[in-house]
């Protein structure tokens, strides 16, 4: 235990207060932050009380609870704790590491979401196999296509019909810590030349096969979404390879970066500005030989148990104004130019969250078919059993 | 009359046993049959199973054989591992300790076990991460000492949480030894190394076996230290069907491992028990 639980029990106001900004910066977790100042048992009371925190417009039919499954670090916990309060809905947040882990899944059947975050390459083949539903759009009035850029809306339409609506977009860069490492990494092949030797027992990958091969196969100047055997060979030799010398395989680095266990990872947007920050020696840096860019949409399971919830939160977190604070919090960038014009000026102009266009051109977005690819699933299994 | 009375016993006998067949068969008959069917057949072009009858699955099996490996060789380490901790502890709480408050002590060995062992697992990774014993390291001068993530922490974490496991059986053998066996041992001569190793040990055999193979049975399915505390690199089977299941969505290849390390298992236990028994029945006899 370290001294700060000793010296606060019960805990101070400032004390109170100190806790609540660092949730606010998303340096602490909502679960974390609940656990040191005794709210998460009062909440979790008070949430189950009826009638207690309903107001009349959602009054009824929406249930006392709901589900999301998101990734780690991924929403203002503040977010739910509103909607929970308008609406009497207490959410349960489930957290991933991969969209195969969210495929496996859902085609296993009962996850008991009503909403969840899926990436843009997985969208048609969920749509294909019937697993999620099309979105009633009439439901989300909060939802405007038109403020969307299309860049980011197209992979949420299969064969015309909306299926998903955009949560936000970022790229797939190296957070480096540059108090740690002194050498300059700027691309995909620095990343895994310098995790085998100034940040040996340093460096983390995903433990996601699009990210942890993708970048693997654009070090060696091959596509991001390649399923090319000859390639994938190759890669398999280099992660292989680097396996030894790697920190961890896990796609929650946040953790381990704050305690500097880990150095050097790859780094989704979110997770960079969030970092960098709250540390600033934690830079992030796009690979300059390639790498990935993404966008993560909300969709609905055809097999959720509480829609009508599912859609009354997402219709919540497209409101400007909550989508907005989400957005700060969460630090990636808007795919919706309402929110983009209410966000403050340090953010737009963070070249973390908006990298400048050339920084962006080598990227690639996830291809559909990296998500079902045998090849790619059994080497990744391989690399991590290795 | 004879005869009906053992059809009724013979009835009442079923009647009771029904039961615990009747749950034997759904939950572990059915699922293993179900393991089988999908271990012959084929993975879905988008993942999960399709019917087919091949034993392609079986043949990637030497694709897996680092987890084999770490497995069958990490469980019994792990499991000699705690019973070199655990013995002297055993020991000294069921020979030495005050009778009066050994009780107490034996309860502070199960206590841990009211907690979750994903909670204590989770401690260690503070304990072992920068900013525990490395961070204090750190303040004597030996900076950057990494221990999170590596085999060591791997081993101390199954050694921890599986300690009271290996301690309970030795215990309950040691507390039943007859201290008149000690004294006869001592008045002819013996020296008290020479009666522990003629006597003691030998006679708390049972007791060992018992917690080797618990503690190996166990380990053989973990899961979740290699995962916290060996940072997903040290591979057990458990692991790797995580793996298969839920991200490459292989579960026919992933029935395969299943089969495969229960086939083992159960033909490498039958026979180290055989033989553990064996010594320990032998030494018994004679020395009765």
């Amino acid at each position: 235990m370290t001294k700060w639980y000793r010296e606060n029990a019960p805990i101070t106001a400032g004390k109170l207060a100190d806790e609540l900004m660092r949730l606010k910066r998303g340096s602490v977790t909502r679960r974390h932050f609940l656990g040191v100042t005794g709210l998460g048992l009062a909440t979790a009371v008070l949430a189950r009380q009826p009638g207690l925190f309903n107001s009349t417009a959602f009054a009824g039919d929406l249930g006392s609870q709901m589900s999301i499954a998101t990734w780690p670090n991924y929403h203002d916990p503040a977010t739910f704790e509103a909607f929970t309060a308008a609406t009497g809905v207490a959410v349960e947040v489930n957290v991933f590491g991969s969209n195969e882990e969210m495929l496996a899944k859902l085609q296993a059947g009962g996850t008991g979401w009503d909403l969840f975050v899926p990436t843009n390459y997985t969208i048609s083949t969920y749509a294909k196999l019937g697993l999620i539903d099309e979105l009633d759009l009439s439901k989300l009035p909060n939802y405007d296509a038109s403020t969307e850029t299309a860049r980011f809306t197209n992979e949420g339409i299969v064969e015309g019909k909306t299926y998903a609506v955009p949560k936000n977009w970022g790229t797939t860069g190296i957070a480096v810590n540059s108090s740690k490492i002194k050498t300059p990494v700027t691309s995909w092949k620095e990343f895994f030349d310098v995790a085998m030797t100034e940040a040996d027992g340093r460096a983390m990958v995903h433990d996601y096969q699009l990210t942890t091969i993708g970048n693997a196969l654009v070090s060696l100047g091959f596509s991001f979404n390649s399923v090319k055997p000859d390639e994938l060979a190759k890669a398999e030799e280099l992660l292989i390879k680097v396996k030894p010398h790697l920190y961890a395989i896990n796609s929650d680095y946040q953790p381990s970066m704050r305690a500097t266990d880990a150095w050097m990872t790859m780094c989704w947007t979110n997770d960079g500005a969030q970092l960098n920050r709250d540390i600033p020696e934690i830079q992030f840096t796009l690979g300059k030989d390639g790498g990935e860019i993404w966008s993560d949409f909300y969709a609905i399971p055809k097999s959720a148990a509480n829609k009508a919830a599912g859609y009354a939160l997402l219709n919540y977190l497209m409101t400007p104004e909550n989508a907005v604070k989400e957005h700060i919090a969460n630090g990636a960038p808007t795919t919706d130019s309402r929110v983009l014009k209410l966000l403050p000026a340090e953010v737009t102009s963070n070249k973390i969250v908006y990298p400048d266009e050339a920084a962006l051109t080598p990227l690639e977005f996830g291809a559909a078919v990296t998500l079902t690819d045998p090849g790619r699933a059994e080497l990744m299994a391989r690399f991590k059993s290795a | 009359m004879q005869a009906a009375m053992n059809t009724k016993r013979n009835l009442v006998t079923t009647a009771l046993v029904a039961p615990a067949a009747a749950w034997l068969c759904i939950f572990l008959v059915l699922p293993f049959i179900a393991m089988l069917v999908f271990a012959f057949g084929e993975r879905a072009p988008e993942g999960g199973y399709q019917a087919a009858f091949t034993f392609a699955q079986f043949a990637k099996l030497p694709t897996r054989a680092a987890a084999f490996w770490n497995t069958l060789v990490l469980a019994p380490a792990g499991a000699l591992l705690c019973l070199l901790v655990a013995y002297p502890v055993a020991y000294y709480l069921a020979v030495r300790a005050n009778p009066r408050y050994r009780l107490i002590l034996v309860s502070l060995v199960v206590v841990p076990f009211w907690t979750s062992l994903l909670v204590r697992t989770y401690a260690w990774m503070y304990i072992l991460g920068s900013r525990g014993i490395p961070n204090l390291l750190a303040m004597i001068g030996i900076e950057d000492v990494r221990m999170l993530n590596t085999p060591g922490a791997v081993l101390l974490g199954i050694v921890y949480g599986y300690l009271p496991l290996m301690i309970m059986p030795i215990y309950v053998s040691l507390e039943k030894l007859d201290r008149r066996l000690l004294e006869a041992s001592a008045d002819l001569g013996a020296k008290p190394v020479s009666t522990f190793f003629g006597v003691t040990l030998p006679l708390s055999l049972p007791g060992v076996m018992t917690g080797v193979a618990l503690v190996t049975i166990l380990l053989l399915g973990e899961y979740l230290i290699p995962q916290l505390l060996g940072g997903g690199k040290v591979f057990f089977i458990g692991n790797a069907l995580v793996d298969l299941f839920l991200q490459s969505r292989n579960w026919p290849f992933g029935s395969a491992i299943a089969v495969t390390l229960v086939a083992v298992v159960v033909v490498v236990l039958m026979v180290a028990m055989r033989i553990a028994w064996k010594v320990a029945g032998t030494r018994q006899v004679d020395l009765v």
